[in-house]
């Protein structure tokens, strides 16, 4: 088991890096999204994998059993799972605001921070915006 | 009582929440939030540096099950100077953020930065500190994209998506040292990594948080999102984010190369230094190449982080203080530098160097205000700048790192030619259409805030005695790790 969610980790990486290296924003997105499920799954085997035995101290115990699963993988997933959440929300929210104020998802055409742009001259603070994030 | 520099934004942040109709309670809110901020921050400080390093462990659960917040004295230093950054950048806000930012939420946003930012800064658990930084992140991300227009999108898009990758990789190697160590206390992260068999598991995880951390803190060659997105929101936004938000990434890199990775770091001191000095060099060249006065100002903060890893890559406890020494005097004049910037462009207009000038006979007051961060950055006496890089350059002496000192030295002169720049083109020539544009006037805030910033750098280097004193304190607990685990798990080291 441990070494298929390895496998699969590895892969969602792969195809993650994969997508993140195109020039589409969606691609991006879907790709930054990928590589946090892979994530996911390497924190999900960050600790030995058992089955069944749950962290509890049984009644009538005063320790828990010999061996049991740790819970801490599971509570680190699940505060990664909220935060890459919110991430994902947000940057789909800011990738449709990209799309409508520059009309493109290509990012070979968004380089006016880069290099001095001629046609686009950096807005400035006081002009109206046009749509409010 | 360690968490109430934690505390204090966040009620702040939700009580701004509430007042969201209300852009004028918010200032005040704002104000007050600001500098009982940082009261707290100074407070701790003081505790800090009677009692040694401070812990508290959340809910009462003991230190290596529970969550802990640690205070140790290179944190306190930092959470004071932040919130001296947040108390300025919140009295400038009043008169340099526009009426559309306020309502759409910039006050609530300002303070979830500053409590992700302190959190990072207090966090005992390297899962903590991820959390930290994502609220931190999270924050910024609205921040930056804030108002919409055209080059803020596009500037944020690059920011996000560089922040959102170097997050993965924070969290990829925060799940393999858990797999490897079983504890993400960093205390207890302190006590077992040296006693593990030496493997290349070790240096896989040190340099997938050197990666992490450096995309973050943008070293070369990981910093290009950060000219190409910092100069894009109001300046306001800039000046907090080139304050506070590359810095905790050094903080962060400070904490783990220290504390976890200090025994395997055979490798790491020159790998440090030649980035270093490729941060220094190709930030200070970027700038040169520069004819908007933010994104000079941009270049010039890539630059400076070289400087802070040389004082990490050197890594003796002197080269500790004065790294820790510059991020102080770092935070203060570059944060007044843009400051500067914004008052600029609200009196002429424009960040175009090439349109700007005769700033120097109309607006003295300003030339000056100008000068003094500008000169401490290049590092001219008696000013912080100098004394933080005649420290670097000693200890750099002290171990014979040569090469290194003398990019530094190389680059700061590059860094005076870069400021002399600023000062010929905005204050010194001729402007173009002489007299075509009236001044315009600006908001007593702005001033109050940038005159505020630059006195507290100036004042940063004519304490620099105590405060190199302090930050050799400072040093001394990062160098020993065992003081910090004895702080955080008792008993014998």
């Amino acid at each position: 088991m441990t070494w298929l969610l390895a496998i699969a980790a590895g892969v969602l990486f792969a195809a993650g890096i994969y997508m993140i290296l195109r020039r589409s924003l969606v691609k991006i997105l879907v790709g930054l999204a990928l590589l946090s499920y892979a994530v996911n799954l390497l924190l999900f085997n960050s600790a030995p994998l058992i089955p069944a035995r749950p962290p509890l101290i049984p009644l009538g115990s005063s320790a828990p059993p010999e061996v049991y699963a740790d819970p801490v993988p599971q509570a680190l997933i699940l505060t990664a799972i909220v935060i890459s959440f919110g991430v994902t929300a947000f940057a789909v929210v800011l990738m449709r605001q990209v799309y409508g104020t520059l009309g493109t998802d290509d990012l070979n055409e968004m380089r006016c921070t880069d290099i001095p742009c001629k046609e686009v001259e950096i807005a400035s603070e006081e002009e109206q915006m046009e749509e409010p994030l | 009582m360690i968490a109430l520099p934690l505390l204090l934004p966040l009620g702040f942040a939700i009580l701004n929440v509430l007042a969201w109709k209300s852009p004028r309670a918010q200032r005040v809110l704002t104000l007050v939030g600001a500098a009982l901020q940082t009261g707290a921050a100074f407070w701790l400080l003081g505790r800090v540096r009677a009692e040694g390093i401070l812990h508290l462990p959340i809910g009462n659960w003991p230190a290596p099950f529970g969550i802990v917040l640690t205070a140790d004295l290179f944190s306190a230093i930092m959470l004071a100077v932040s919130a001296v950054v947040g108390l300025a950048a919140a009295l400038y806000s009043q008169g340099g953020m526009d009426e559309r930012r306020v309502r759409y939420g910039y006050y609530p946003l300002f303070f979830f930065l500053l409590t992700g930012v302190n959190g990072a800064f207090l966090a005992g658990d390297l899962f903590n500190l991820y959390v930290w930084f994502e609220v931190m992140l999270m924050a910024s991300f609205v921040l930056i994209a804030l108002g919409g227009e055209r080059p803020q999108v596009e500037g944020a898009i690059k920011y996000v998506i560089l922040n959102l990758l170097a997050s993965t990789l924070f969290l990829s190697a925060v799940g393999l040292l858990y797999n490897l160590c079983g504890t993400l206390n960093l205390a207890d992260l302190a006590r077992r990594i040296p006693a593990l068999e030496a493997g290349g598991e070790v240096t896989l995880i040190a340099v997938l948080f050197l990666v992490a951390f450096g995309i973050k803190s943008a070293i070369f060659p990981l910093f290009f999102w950060l000219p190409a997105s910092y100069h894009t929101p109001p300046v306001t936004i800039t000046a907090l984010f080139s304050g506070l938000l590359t810095k905790v990434g050094v903080y962060a890199l400070y904490r783990v190369f220290t504390l976890l990775f200090a025994s395997d770091a055979a490798y790491l001191p020159t790998l440090l230094l030649v980035l270093a000095g490729f941060t220094m060099t190709t930030g200070v060249l970027g700038a040169a190449a520069q004819m908007d006065f933010r994104r000079l100002l941009s270049f010039h903060i890539v630059s400076q982080i070289g400087y802070l890893l040389m004082g990490l890559g050197l890594f003796s406890p002197a080269a500790l203080a004065a790294g820790i020494y510059f991020m102080v005097h770092v935070i203060l004049a570059k944060t007044a530098l843009f400051f500067v910037a914004g008052i600029v462009r609200q009196t002429e207009g424009s960040y175009n160097l090439k349109e700007l000038g005769s700033l120097y006979a109309r607006r003295p007051g300003l030339a000056l205000l100008f000068l003094l961060p500008a000169l401490s950055l290049a590092g001219l006496p008696p000013l912080s700048g100098f004394f933080a890089k005649l420290a670097l350059v000693l200890a750099g002496f002290d171990l014979r790192s040569y090469a290194i000192v003398g990019v530094g030295l190389g680059v700061s002169l590059l860094t005076l030619y870069s400021m002399t720049k600023v000062w010929n083109e905005v204050f010194w020539k001729e402007r173009k259409e002489a007299g075509a544009a009236p001044l315009r006037p600006v908001s007593a805030w702005m001033w109050a805030a940038t005159l505020g910033l630059a006195a507290v750098s100036v004042a940063a280097g004519l304490l620099a005695g105590p405060l190199l004193d302090l930050s050799a304190q400072a040093a001394a607990q990062l160098a020993d790790p065992s003081l910090y685990i004895q702080a955080v798990l008792g008993g014998a080291p």
